[in-house]
Parts: C-alpha cells; sequence; structure tokens
C-alpha cells in the first residue's frame, strides 16, 4: 500500500478520495499501547497495529478495500485527538501514541457490541459462521452478559436466496458494507447494494437481477457474519470439524491461492487466501466451487480394461501391462512416431515432468501436446518476455489481445480492472465488447481473424514510430508513464488459426518495452509446456536439439525430430499413423474444436489410453484406463501463467485405487525398462530442478519454504521470494488469508541454506522467440455472412463446471450464436429462435441470441456448449469462418 | 422595546408582493449591483472581508465563513461551491423564507462568494419538499442568465459561472455538508469521514465550499456596507445578525431577524408575543432540534453562540426556537424527536443507525405508560456510546453530529425534568402491576 | 426500453448541468415519477440504463429517498408534519383525522411527514408540495377536495409546476 496517501471509499461513492497525510519523513516512529514501533508515514493505523502484534477489532474495515470508517468498532485513542478516532481511516504520522486498550476505547467497543446486537439475531447454533464469527468472538469476549435491548428485533424474510449460490439472511446483517463494496470497487459488479435507510437499512439486490456476479463467493467469505452464505457450503460442517490446508486453485491458469478445507474425507470448502502478487484473496466463483468435481461420481477410481461389451475393472498390474504393451507395440512395430501422447494440463508439474520423460525420453516420440489445438504454438508462448501480475500495477499500459480475461482467468481480470482504477490505461483489442471494455481507456476493435492489423498500428505507437489523431491520443494514454507494457495476449478466437495472434504477438515483441502474459487458461497449461509436453521442447523452457545433451544425459536420450501438434496428432490418428494414442487428463471430444476430426481419430486409432479421472473420456473408444488422483488429493505443484511455481496440496484420499499421474508414468517406464526411481513428489522436484533448464534451483526444498512461490527462472527472480511463513493475523477465514499461514516454520538460515551461492543459472540458455511470423491473409467480407467468433465463457459444458453440482446450475450447455440486434433483425428473428447456419463446411441448426457487446457482421459462438457448433462449421485450415444464416421454413 | 434589525429581510418586508421577482428585485433592492463592487475587490479582498466581518455559518455549526473559505488549496481547480438549502433540522423555516421570498439576493450572493473562491460551478442544494421555493429560484437563476449575470464572462469581468439548482428529494442527512455532496454526486446521501474535508476534497473530489442559504444570502451586503458595518453589530464573536424562527406556543410565530446579542426573553416575549393563551412556559429548545433544551430562568441569556455553548451547554444551531408551554408533555416531545432521529439517521454508523431507534423504542413505551423506572438511566447509558460523557458541546463516537443529536433531548429530560420523570415510570409501573394483578384474580375468579 | 423523444432530450438536458452523470440521478428519477405516477420498475431501469448504472444502485438511491414513491400513490400525495411545532399545535390529530378521511382513497395518499419548514404555520400540510396551515380537519379535506375536483391546481407528486402562479 501507498505510503503517501490512502485511498478511500466514500461509500458508496466511486470518487477517488484520498485520506490526506501530513508531510514529513517516509518512517514514522509510532507509539501503540505503549510500545514503540517503526512504521510507513501514511500505512492506516489498523493495519500497521496488525503488523505489530495488535489486533484492532473491526468489521467494515479490509484489507484489500478502501476504508469506508461505518462499523465504529476501530475506534481508538490518539493523544492530542479530541475525542476517538477510527483507526481504519487514521492514517499514521510521527510521534502518534496511541492507546487500543484505554477504558475510553473498551467502553467505545462495548457499546458498538451491544449495539451491533440489538437487532442480531441469537441464532450462532444455526448459523454457518458460528464458530468463526468475530461478532460471535468478540461478544463471547468483550460484550455485556445479557441484552438491555427488551425490544422487539427488526424482522426480515429469513435467508432469501440472491444468487444461485449467494443467501442472504438480512436480521444476521451489521450493515458494514463490505458486500456491497466488493461488488462495486473490486469486481465492478454493484448488483448488491444497500436499500433503505437508518434502522431499516437493507442489503439487496435488484428484485429482477440476482447477485450474479462470478466474483459472487467472495462476498460471503468477507461477511464478518453469516448475512451472506453459500448454498454449497450450508450447514455442510462447522469451522471445528474442518481440516485446513494451503493450496492453489486449478481451475485456470492464474493459480488462486486458497485454504482448501475438508471433514470427513470430503471437500467442502474453498477460501481465498491474500498472496498478495497473485490472488489478493479473491477467488471466482467457478474456482470455489469447483472442488465438488473431485467428489463426482461420474469418477473412476479403479483401473479398467476394454473386454467384450465394454470397460470392465481390471487389477493394476493388468491395466499397466496392458497399456505398456501397447505402447510398446506401437513403437516397436511402427516407430515411436505411432505414439502420440495428448493431453497433460489439467495435472501438476510432476505429472507432466514424468509423462514428459516418458514419452520422449522412454518411448522418443515428440509426438505430444498438453494444448489441444486451442492456445497459442508453445514455442511463442515460452519464448516471449513474460510479466509478472504485479506488473499490471505498475505497467506503462496494459494491452488486451485476442483474450477476455473476465471469461477465462477471472481473477486476473480483478487485477487488471484494479490498475485500471489506479489509473493504468488499458487498451482492449478485440472483435467484440468483453469484461474489459468498461474500463478501456481505449478500445480497438477489428474484423475476425484480423487482429494483428489493429495490434500493427498499436506497435507503431507503442515503438513511438508513429503519428496521426489516434496515434496521438494513445500516446498520450501511455505518454510520462514508466514502467513495461503489458500485453496479455490470448488466441482471438477458436474458429481461426492462431497465424494472426502469433503475427501480433511478433509485431509486439519488438517493442522494447512490451513484457507478455499469456492468456491460456487451462489449469496447469503453463507447467505442461515448461515441462516439455510440447511438440520440439524439452522441460525447463528449451528446445529439443538446445536440450539434448544436457537433457538427454539424465534421460538417456531424446527424440530425434520435432514431432507433431495436437491437430497433427489426430490427424495422424485419422490416417492410421498413430497406433496408440495416451490421453492425459483430458478428452478431446470435449476439449478439442474440430469434434470430426477427433471422432475420426479415436476410430481409427489401435489402442486409447486413457489417464485420468473420467472412464468415459474418449466416448466408447477407450481400451485401457489407468485412474488418476486428482486436484485435492494429490501434493505436487503448478505452475501459473506468470510462471510461478507454487506448491498444490493435498487434502483427501481418494477412494479406490487411483494414482497420480507422475506415479503411473513411472509404472509404465518400469515396464519398458526405464527405471525413473522416482517414489516421493520431492523427488520429482529435484529431478526437475536439475534437469529442467528453467526450473534451475527450483527443488523441494525452495518450493517448500518459498511462502509464494517461486516465479521462472530463479535467477532473475530470487530476491522476490518471500522465505517462510507469512505472520500470522487473527486467522479467521473473513480477514484475507495470509499466505503460508500453514507453512513449515522456517530455520533462521532457509534463505541461505536454499541459495547458498546464490540462485544457479540455467545449465543450458532458454528458449527465445522473437517472431517473425508471416501475416495472416485478410479475407474479402461477404456482405451477406456472418464472421465466426469462438470463444470459451467461465461456465459451459466444462467437465469441472458439470460435475459440480453448484456450478452446473450456471452452466448454459447447449449451443448459441450470438449476434447483433441489428443483423437478428436483418435475419428476421426473435430472440432464442433456430436458424439453419451454414458454413463452407457443413449446414446446422441453432437457436440465435441478440447481444449489444457484438458488432455487426459478427457471430459469436460460445466455445465450450454441447451440441453442434464450431467443430462441425469451423475449417480448421481457413482463415476465417463466414456464415450464412437462414430461418427455418 | 425589542427591534428587528432586517437585513436579509429587509427587501421582501418591503415589497411582500413581489419582491422575488427580477424587475422588482431590480429596481427596489438594486439587485446585482454588489457584483461590480465584488469584481472591483478581487477574490482575495472579498475572502478578507469577510474574515473580517466576523460573519459565521448560519447552518448550524457556526464556523467561521471567510476561514472556510481560506481552507482551499492553493491553486487546485475546479472547485466548487455548494449552497445548502437542504432545511430539514426541525422548527427551522428561514432558508424556506429566504428562497421563496427573495431569490435574487441568494443568486447575487452565490455569484459573489463563487468569484471570492473562484469556482465556476456552484450549486443550491434545495430541499425537494421546496416546490415554490425551486420554481422561484429557477426562475431567479434563468433570470439572472439572461441578463448576464449568470454564464459566461459575467459583467465583462471574465468571470465565468454555471449556477445549478438541484432539488433533494426527502432526507435531512443531505443537510450534513458530507450528506449534501453524496446526494448531489447521485448517491445516498451518506455523510463521509473526514478528513478529507470537503475543502481539499468535496464534490467529486475536488475543493468544495459548503454554506448555508442564509449565510451566502448575507455575503451581498457585507460587500455593499463593509466588513466594519457587520462586525459592529452583534456581540463578541456573534457578529452581525441572523433571523431566528420561533414557534410552538407562542403569540405571534415567524422568523425574526435581530442583531446577535438580544436576549431570549426580548425574542420570544419581546418579538414573538411570548407564550399564548396566558399560559407560562415550561422549557424551550434554543437552536433547532439538535440542540439541548433551556427553562424560562434562561430567558435573560443573551443570544451569543459561544456563551449559548459554554455557559448554557447548548447552542444556537439553525436559529429554530421551540416554545412549550406549561401543559406540555417533555416525554412526548422528546419521544417524536427520537422518531425524528430515527427515520432520519442514514445508517451508516452503527451506534447512530442502532442507537437512534432503540431510543425511539424505549421513549415511545415510556410516553405510552410502560416505561420502567430504570429507563431513563437505561437511555443514558447506552446512549453515552453514542455520546461519550453526555455533555455538550458534544463528542461523538459518529461520523456526523446526526449521532449525538439523537441524545441532546435525552440529556434534557434528565437535566431539566428527572425527577417528574422517574415519579411518572415509578407510577406508571406500579399501575401496570396492579392492573396485573387484577387481571390475573379476576382470572382466578372467572 | 430507454429514454426516447422529448423525455430523452430533457434527459440529455439534466445530465448536461453536472460535470459528472451519475449527478442527474435524483432528478430523473423525479422525471420517471411524473411520467409513471411512482417510480416503476421500468422508471428505475430507465435511469439506470441512461446513466449506465445498475438497477439496484438506482434502486438503493431512490430508496433512501421519502419523496420517491416506489408503491402506487394516487395524485395527490398530502403530507402532514407532526414535528414538535406542529405536534403541540394539532398536527397528529390533522394527520388522524385526514387518514381516516382518506382510508380507502386510490387518489389521495396521506402521509406523515417530518418537520416541514413551515412550524408558523402549524399545523402544516402540503399538498403535492404546496404549502397549507395552518389548518383544522375539515379545512384540509375542503382544500384537498378543491384539488381533487381541479378547481385548485395541483402541481405533480413531484412537485413539479403543473401551470398558475409562480
Ligand atoms: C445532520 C445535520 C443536518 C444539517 N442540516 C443542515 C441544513 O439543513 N442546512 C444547513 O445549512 N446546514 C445543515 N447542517 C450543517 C452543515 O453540515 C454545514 O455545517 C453547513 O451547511 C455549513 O454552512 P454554514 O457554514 O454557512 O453554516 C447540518 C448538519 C448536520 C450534522
Ligand atoms: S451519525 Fe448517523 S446520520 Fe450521521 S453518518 Fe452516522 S449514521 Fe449517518
Ligand atoms: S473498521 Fe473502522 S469503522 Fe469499521
Amino acid at each position: 500500500m501507498s505510503t503517501d496517501a490512502v485511498r478511500m471509499s466514500q461509500w458508496p461513492s466511486e470518487q477517488p478520495y484520498v485520506i490526506p497525510v501530513a508531510p514529513g519523513p517516509d518512517v514514522a516512529t509510532v507509539t501503540i499501547d505503549g510500545k514503540e514501533v517503526q512504521v510507513p508515514r501514511g500505512e492506516l493505523l489498523i493495519k500497521v497495529a496488525q503488523d505489530h502484534g495488535t489486533y484492532i477489532p473491526r468489521f467494515c474495515w479490509h484489507e484489500r478495500m478502501k476504508p469506508v470508517g461505518m462499523c465504529r468498532m476501530c475506534l481508538v485513542e490518539v493523544e492530542g485527538m479530541r475525542g476517538l478516532q477510527i483507526s481504519c481511516a487514521t492514517p499514521v504520522t510521527d510521534g502518534m501514541v496511541v492507546h487500543t486498550q484505554s477504558p475510553g476505547v473498551k467502553a467505545a467497543q462495548d457499546g458498538v457490541l451491544e449495539f451491533l446486537l440489538v437487532n442480531h439475531p441469537l441464532d450462532c447454533p444455526v448459523c454457518d459462521r458460528g464458530g468463526e464469527c468475530p461478532l460471535q468472538d468478540q461478544t463471547l469476549a468483550f460484550g455485556p452478559g445479557e441484552s438491555r435491548f427488551v425490544e422487539e428485533k427488526r424482522h426480515f424474510e429469513k435467508p432469501i436466496p440472491i444468487s444461485e449460490t449467494v443467501l442472504l439472511d438480512r436480521e444476521r446483517c451489521i450493515q458494514c458494507g463490505r458486500c456491497t463494496r466488493f461488488a462495486s470497487e473490486i469486481a465492478g459488479d454493484a448488483l448488491i447494494h444497500f436499500g433503505g435507510r437508518g434502522s431499516g437499512t437493507e442489503v439487496m439486490t435488484y428484485p429482477d437481477e440476482p447477485f450474479s456476479s462470478y466474483f459472487a463467493g467472495n462476498t460471503v467469505q468477507i461477511c464478518p457474519v453469516g448475512a451472506l452464505t453459500a448454498s454449497p457450503y450450508r450447514f455442510r460442517a462447522r469451522p471445528w470439524d474442518l481440516d485446513s490446508v494451503e493450496t492453489s486453485c486449478q481451475q485456470c491458469a492464474v493459480g488462486c491461492r486458497g485454504a482448501l478445507e475438508s471433514t470427513s474425507n470430503r471437500l467442502v470448502r474453498l477460501l481465498g487466501v491474500d498472496l498478495d502478487p497473485v490472488n489478493q484473496g479473491w477467488l471466482c466463483d467457478r474456482g470455489r466451487y469447483a472442488y465438488e468435481w473431485v467428489h463426482s461420481d461420474a469418477r473412476v477410481v479403479t483401473p479398467r480394461l476394454a473386454r467384450e461389451g465394454g470397460l470392465a475393472e481390471a487389477t493394476w498390474p493388468q491395466a499397466l501391462d496392458a497399456a505398456a504393451e501397447a505402447l510398446r507395440r506401437a513403437r516397436d512395430e511402427h516407430g515411436p512416431d505411432a505414439i502420440g501422447v495428448l493431453g497433460g494440463a489439467r495435472g501438476t508439474n510432476e505429472d507432466a515432468y514424468a509423462w514428459a520423460r516418458l514419452a520422449k525420453g522412454v518411448l522418443r516420440t515428440d509426438n505430444v501436446d498438453a494444448q489441444l489445438d486451442d492456445g497459442l504454438p508453445a514455442e511463442v508462448v515460452l519464448g516471449l518476455p513474460r510479466a509478472s501480475i504485479d506488473d499490471l500495477d505498475r505497467a506503462a499500459a496494459i494491452v488486451i489481445v485476442g483474450s477476455d480475461p473476465k471469461e477465462t482467468l477471472p481473477v486476473l481480470y480483478l487485477r487488471i480492472r484494479a490498475a485500471a482504477e489506479a489509473g493504468v490505461p488499458v487498451v482492449d483489442v478485440s472483435t467484440h465488447d468483453n469484461g474489459c471494455t468498461p474500463f478501456a481507456a481505449c478500445s480497438l476493435r477489428h474484423r475476425p481473424g484480423e487482429v494483428a492489423t489493429p495490434v500493427a498500428a498499436l506497435a507503431e505507437v507503442l515503438g513511438g514510430r508513429t503519428t496521426g489523431s489516434d496515434a496521438d491520443r494513445l500516446a498520450a494514454l501511455v505518454a510520462d508513464r514508466d514502467g513495461p507494457v503489458v500485453v496479455v495476449l490470448g488466441r482471438p478466437s477458436l474458429a481461426e488459426p492462431a497465424t494472426a495472434a502469433v503475427h501480433a504477438a511478433a509485431l509486439l515483441a519488438a517493442v522494447p518495452a512490451v513484457r507478455f502474459l499469456p492468456a491460456l487458461h487451462r489449469g496447469n497449461v503453463h507447467g505442461a509446456l515448461d515441462l516439455g509436453l510440447a511438440p520440439g521442447l524439452l522441460p525447463g523452457r528449451v528446445t529439443l536439439d538446445a536440450g539434448r545433451a544436457h537433457v538427454g544425459a539424465v534421460w538417456g536420450g531424446v527424440p530425434a525430430a520435432r514431432g507433431l501438434d495436437a491437430r497433427g496428432i489426430l490427424a495422424a490418428a485419422a490416417d492410421g499413423r498413430i497406433r496408440t494414442l495416451v490421453l492425459l487428463g483430458c478428452d478431446p471430444l470435449t476439449d478439442f474444436p474440430d469434434r470430426p476430426l477427433v471422432e475420426r481419430a479415436l476410430a481409427a486409432v489401435g489402442t486409447v489410453v486413457v489417464v485420468g479421472a473420467f472412464a468415459d473420456a474418449a466416448g466408447g473408444h477407450a481400451d485401457v484406463v489407468l485412474p488418476t488422483t486428482v486436484w485435492g488429493e494429490q501434493d505436487g505443484s503448478g505452475t501459473n501463467l506468470e510462471g510461478r511455481v507454487q506448491r498444490l496440496a493435498r487434502k483427501v484420499t481418494p477412494g479406490g485405487a487411483a494414482m497420480e499421474a507422475w506415479r503411473i508414468a513411472g509404472e509404465l517406464a518400469a515396464r519398458l525398462g526405464v527405471d525413473f526411481d522416482l517414489e516421493l513428489t520431492a523427488e520429482v522436484q529435484d529431478e526437475i530442478a536439475r534437469v529442467a533448464p528453467a526450473f534451475a534451483g527450483v527443488d523441494a526444498a525452495v518450493l517448500r519454504r518459498a511462502r509464494d512461490g517461486v516465479v521462472l527462472p530463479l535467477v532473475d527472480h530470487a530476491d522476490e521470494i518471500a522465505w517462510g511463513p507469512a505472520p500470522l493475523g487473527a486467522g479467521v477465514s473473513w480477514e484475507p488469508i495470509p499466505a503460508g499461514a500453514d507453512a513449515e516454520p522456517v530455520p533462521a538460515d532457509a534463505e541461505a541454506a536454499a541459495t547458498p551461492t546464490g540462485p544457479p543459472a540455467p545449465p543450458v540458455a532458454l528458449w527465445e522467440w522473437r517472431g517473425p511470423a508471416e501475416p495472416a491473409p485478410t479475407v474479402p467480407v461477404d456482405a451477406y455472412a456472418l464472421r465466426v467468433v469462438a470463444a470459451r465463457t467461465l461456465y459451459g459444458a466444462d467437465r469441472a463446471v458439470l460435475e459440480s453440482p453448484s456450478l452446473a446450475a450456471f452452466a448454459p450447455r447447449d449451443a448459441v450464436l450470438l449476434v447483433s440486434r441489428t443483423d437478428r433483425d436483418r435475419i428476421g428473428v426473435a430472440d432464442g429462435d433456430r436458424v439453419r447456419v451454414t458454413s463452407a463446411r457443413a449446414t446446422v441448426e441453432l437457436p440465435v441470441v441478440a447481444d449489444a457487446r457484438i458488432p455487426q457482421g459478427v457471430a459469436f459462438l460460445p466455445a465450450n456448449r454441447a451440441g453442434a457448433g464450431i467443430g462441425d462449421l469451423v475449417d480448421p485450415d481457413a482463415a476465417v469462418t463466414d456464415l450464412r444464416v437462414e430461418t427455418l421454413r | 422595546m425589542a427591534q428587528e434589525t432586517p437585513v436579509v429581510t429587509r427587501f421582501m418586508r418591503e415589497r411582500p408582493d413581489d419582491s422575488w421577482q427580477f424587475e422588482s428585485a431590480r429596481a427596489y433592492n438594486a439587485a446585482y449591483t454588489r457584483l461590480e463592487r465584488a469584481f472591483a475587490m478581487g477574490p482575495e479582498a472579498i475572502v478578507e472581508a469577510v474574515q473580517q466581518s466576523g460573519l459565521r455559518g448560519k447552518g448550524g455549526a457556526g464556523f467561521g465563513t471567510g476561514q472556510k473559505w481560506s481552507f482551499l488549496p492553493k491553486g487546485v481547480f475546479p472547485r466548487y461551491l455548494c449552497i445548502n438549502g437542504d432545511e430539514g433540522e426541525p422548527a427551522t423555516f428561514k432558508d424556506h423564507m429566504l428562497t421563496e421570498r427573495d431569490p435574487h439576493q441568494l443568486v447575487e450572493g452565490a455569484i459573489i462568494t463563487a468569484y471570492a473562491i473562484q469556482a465556476n460551478h456552484a450549486f443550491i442544494y434545495l430541499r425537494g419538499e421546496f416546490a415554490l421555493g425551486a420554481d422561484r429560484l429557477q426562475q431567479a437563476i434563468d433570470d439572472a442568465y439572461a441578463h448576464g449575470f449568470l454564464g459566461k464572462d459575467i459583467g465583462g469581468s471574465g468571470f465565468d459561472l454555471e449556477l445549478v439548482l438541484h432539488r433533494g428529494a426527502g432526507c435531512y442527512i443531505a443537510g450534513d455538508e458530507t450528506g449534501l455532496l453524496s446526494s448531489l454526486e447521485g448517491e445516498r446521501a451518506m455523510p463521509r469521514i473526514k478528513p478529507p474535508f470537503p475543502a481539499a476534497q468535496g464534490l467529486y473530489a475536488a475543493p468544495t465550499v459548503v454554506n448555508n442559504i442564509e449565510t451566502i444570502s448575507t455575503i451581498p451586503w457585507i460587500i455593499a456596507n463593509g466588513a466594519e458595518w457587520y462586525a459592529g453589530m452583534g456581540v463578541n464573536r456573534s457578529t452581525g445578525t441572523r433571523i431566528f424562527s420561533v414557534s410552538g406556543h407562542v403569540e405571534r410565530p415567524g422568523n425574526y431577524e435581530v442583531e446577535l446579542g438580544m436576549t431570549f426573553r426580548e425574542l420570544i416575549e419581546g418579538l414573538a408575543g411570548g407564550v399564548r393563551d396566558g399560559k407560562r412556559m415550561k422549557f424551550f429548545i434554543p437552536g433547532g432540534a439538535s440542540s439541548p433544551w433551556l427553562l424560562p430562568e434562561h430567558l435573560d441569556s443573551p443570544l451569543d453562540m459561544d456563551y449559548a455553548g459554554s455557559e448554557l451547554r447548548t447552542m444556537l444551531g439553525s436559529g429554530a426556537i421551540t416554545v412549550f408551554d406549561e401543559t406540555t408533555d417533555p416525554l412526548l416531545v422528546s419521544w417524536r424527536l427520537a422518531k425524528f432521529y430515527a427515520h432520519e439517521s442514514c445508517g451508516k454508523c452503527t451506534p447512530c443507525r442502532e442507537g437512534s431507534s432503540w431510543i425511539e423504542k424505549v421513549l415511545y413505551r415510556m410516553v405510552n405508560g410502560q416505561g420502567r423506572p430504570e429507563d431513563l438511566d437505561l437511555l443514558l447509558s447506552f446512549g453515552s456510546n453514542i455520546v461519550p460523557g453526555l455533555n455538550a458541546p458534544f463528542a461523538q463516537t459518529t461520523i456526523c453530529a446526526l449521532g449525538p443529536s439523537t441524545m441532546s433531548h435525552v440529556v434534557s429530560l434528565d437535566r431539566w425534568f428527572r425527577d417528574e420523570i422517574v415519579a411518572r415510570l415509578e407510577r406508571d409501573t406500579a399501575r401496570r402491576t396492579s392492573l396485573e394483578i387484577v387481571t390475573v384474580s379476576a382470572g382466578a375468579d372467572a | 426500453m430507454a429514454f426516447s423523444g422529448t423525455e430523452r432530450r430533457r434527459a440529455e438536458e439534466i445530465v448536461a448541468r453536472y460535470p459528472q452523470s451519475r449527478s442527474a440521478t435524483l432528478p430523473l428519477l423525479f422525471l420517471v415519477q411524473d411520467r409513471d405516477g411512482w417510480v416503476t420498475p421500468q422508471g428505475i431501469e430507465d435511469v439506470a440504463d441512461f446513466l449506465g448504472l445498475t438497477p439496484a444502485v438506482v434502486l438503493g438511491t431512490c430508496s433512501f429517498y421519502t419523496m420517491f414513491k416506489l408503491s402506487p400513490v394516487g395524485k395527490l400525495v398530502v403530507s402532514v408534519c407532526t414535528n414538535v411545532s406542529c405536534l403541540v399545535n394539532g398536527g397528529p390529530q390533522l394527520h388522524e383525522h385526514l387518514r381516516r378521511e382518506y382510508a380507502r382513497s386510490d387518489d389521495v395518499f396521506i402521509e406523515e411527514v417530518e418537520c416541514l419548514a413551515a412550524c408558523d404555520r402549524a399545523p402544516a400540510l402540503q399538498i403535492n408540495y404546496d404549502f397549507h396551515g395552518p389548518l383544522t380537519g375539515e379545512q384540509a379535506v375542503d382544500l384537498i377536495e378543491r384539488h381533487r375536483s381541479g378547481e385548485l391546481t395541483a402541481r405533480t407528486i413531484s412537485g413539479t409546476a403543473t401551470g398558475g402562479e409562480v
């Protein structure tokens, strides 16, 4: 937090008010209850006190939001100031003498508690917050024994659902405004607000509009009482029965830190942990509730083998033997290239490494791809200069190209939004209005397939090579701002090849200040790519050729030449050139855009080995199913989009006989004659640190002690590491949970021990990519057609969503075509009417709906939907896909 | 014989039938002629003169007007002037009159003030219920625009001013200066934590001055007659005149503009004709509902803002005096005021939100014969968590002064009528108990 | 649906008065209240739409102020003051009288209000924000009836003038 001034919320105002701080030295000496401490001048008293071990009770103040000063619980006595001051809005000044325990302060706190209890029901025994409720705690600790309030309490209808997952009990509400402030200040979804006034003030949503924010769950977490509860957790557990471990969410590549909680071997809750450089305490609702799928009935937990009439249960040795045999036969009879491995982006780094070693080191196939033709080429992703998430706050500008972070990387969206609020100009380059448009300083629109056009102009401006009115306006936005230009780079559309995006990347990469955050979304896709699950690459961000000697020395060899990517693998399978196909935690039927190709491939391939959590991956084509443990059941590490490696923790024991994917790789390798000699997760981590150049120095010991994880490569980020557990805060969940709260204590010399002579440099130079890339061809516009954009939405027919009951409720499952109002009217149909849609490839029927964000001439197809859709319509080799739309008659 | 000293009320008395009209104000009140002089003086000299005059805010707090203006941070623009015409303080009805009867005086004051503080945008936040006032003020603003007194380059001075009339929509807390700013920004009229003060970060986070309508209406006369003239009236640090709204059980309720320093007796008995129907006074509220009450024995005290605070432990507040005769039930008055505060608390601060309605509920029982002997002490006890010390000038645990105001009448009950009330509560309790016995034994008989 | 035609122009004019559009919330709510007879959900949504706010925020603001009626009130809003000066001059009795008189009326809405700043005329009331007082119950009923019959011109229920003297 800035030490000069504290931005505060004049709730519910959005004005950028700043609590003025008197000039003076940067460090102030403050005496709190007789203890003298040195603190940054201007920091809020409540925070300073907390950081130095004095917890001042509070309800409305939240570390990640601007102070509003309404609950009046944090009153303290400051010598020389008349009356009591709210410590949540008082910046410290040099020489300040503060009393937080004086009789006057105590009386005021007791008074506030008594007032809060006047209208608060005494239903703690049936309240989800009971046991972790600051109101309850403080009442027990300091409160009056018996209520002096003999009048009738305020009554409201007991919990009313305000969204699919949030329940509101207005009787319990203490009007702290945390939820309403979160919604407007942090999430930008002011859908929950105060209504009425005085003692009739109540939290409300607009009657016809539910609190359907992707971030609604955060309000439940920060509600200091049980006014907001989450229906997925309701009555599931009592806090004292919960067991908790810190881990990172793997629902997208942001990797938000969370406290995963279980009772009786069932996951029941994920709470955001305040990791300063990543999620700052927040989670999106998909991440918050997706733990549910871990307990899905559709999970497979015993190995299966194809027999007459379908898959039958088998023993591990039987299944492993069968899989190993299929791999060996393919290799021995048809060569390494007859094996393909798809997936790996949903596992841990250890899984990815072991599978890369099995595929590339043992089987010697380079037909390996963790991406399913829905991202960007791995060489580009790994070879671009990488930004950190924190760079957003200090950026000269943020440029969003080809992605809608709100849909695919929700908490990154929150970080971008916060940076924008703090004055960083955001340039949104897209085919249509998206989540970032409302706060973008500048929105550049382009036709589908032509993202490089505006980017070329932008790169000129950023490179200071052009002038002109638009350019001047843009240049003015970034002028006088130091810091990197952070480009959030994604694949603009699944209905076009990555060519245009790659060209755009090349153009931007040529600008010196530009750094990238690749907007690939799948949980550990970055870990998988970093560890070599991509054609042409070896673990640690090196190419086959560059790493051949170093990696080959440990592995005994690596593939001879670059193999196929996912599309190539599936095409080869369809042609009969791939004999054994491994699906590593993925299902191309839902994950790969071109479904007809997948169907042909699966039908043609000899053996399909499913290494995953669902037996029905690959439809009815699986021959061997090797059940894996999943997130929450397995220790390890994951890598987020900035290259931060964080520990993942096991919280529950899988039922049945599921095994870690890395162990399965080891078992298969053993059957193929290679002993990996890896028994423990830590051993895999140590081997990664030794073998994978980008991971040099990132061994198990460092990972265990680095509180916020480690950003790759360690040489460049060693001084950012925060060693050991964070100072413990109040330890209640409605406060931001400090990161690393459950980590082991750090020995005094941990830092020195971990890096005795500074972090090791990578043994092999890391791969760098600077283009060149070919410009994508532009295709003339057909005035009678709509050009397709296909992209993911947060909720869709994704497995994790469908198998999590709380999320399934949000998921629009069926395909739909979103068009501008004008185009819908031109077609002559009403919203929801089915139309006949014809592309060069196919004709399908789809419902059409008008959407104000879509420009004329564009048709938006949400990609993760069941039924007919992009897989049928889009020709993957065409630069763009145009659709003719007709009414059904 | 007590006399009025009409300054801001002079013209409306002289021309009761058309004082609000442009032509009349121009012809008979030389409206807008003070502008020229103001422009000639320049901004600093005006601020200086207003400081010299000793003019203090007439909205309630009595803060030095020129001093408030001088707090604006140098060189920070834009700045805003917001004129407070929310007039919600019970029993106050002077701004209502000033708006309806002499809107040009207000507009002229607004122009001079805006010029003095170098604001090019000014707002008059008028209480929503003042419909006729809004019409007349809007007409006055339109006329001023039409004659070049508002808009660009006023009177060739190079000074531009946009003046906007903004109607409130029914809430007392919009009268608090930061509540007013929230409301003017289109939000719930929630007061804001201070600092930052409006002078530094007010409307739209820009430097802002908030002044009462009567304060602003006085400005043209200080420009016209000079600071010495104004400072020469009044008493001690309470210079000049003030309008007192006198109502309740008096013979001639109304607004009286008098020189400060006059006594309550001269005002209430001399000008307002004293308690009507030959009754005697039981108590009076000296400065709007938020001020602690006084007794007939205080009638000879001077109308002096500082004296009221230091010697009488009350305040002249908004200048509203409400007189109650000997037949009045002080508990009833207290409950009605409690109801007002409970209704008008914005709900932001816990002590005010919960405390105000608790106070109302207890007083309601007390007025209706359901009180318990300990109830008065209960009120004082939890009330002291809103007003630590319970002693005027009030300390507060809340953001704005509405919080402590909820207790001022309770403090008054305790100060002046404690014995009477406790005796009554005991009687009520005894009666209830005996009623209970009767009911129970009647039930046993049946 | 959103504003259109003259209504839209009027709304644009209002917004133009303020450095930030959100300041137009209160005047626009008066506008839709006059249009619809009360602040209807449509009105809230129109204002929200025009100002780029969520309906929840507009409703939150609207529900803070007593002059906005969130349910139908008929043609005349009669506001009777019962605060202290009126209290001791018969305000509550006047309110009670009118409440009974118009208990079943659909077009006259009797409400008890806080001090109207007309204490010199206690007991005072307003009929669509025009002041009257002091009044007896009978006088008040008579006045209301004259407004009801059209003999006297009333403002709108937001207090907007509909003609007559200014
Ligand atoms: C609850 C509350 C209500 C207030 N109501 C009014 C009011 O209706 N009119 C007014 O001028 N000042 C009112 N004030 C005082 C203002 O906050 C502010 O002090 C005043 O407008 C400043 O103007 P002045 O310096 O000219 O007096 C109120 C204050 C509080 C705390
Ligand atoms: S004291 Fe009362 S009215 Fe004032 S801000 Fe606090 S809650 Fe609102
Ligand atoms: S925490 Fe400071 S007022 Fe609520």
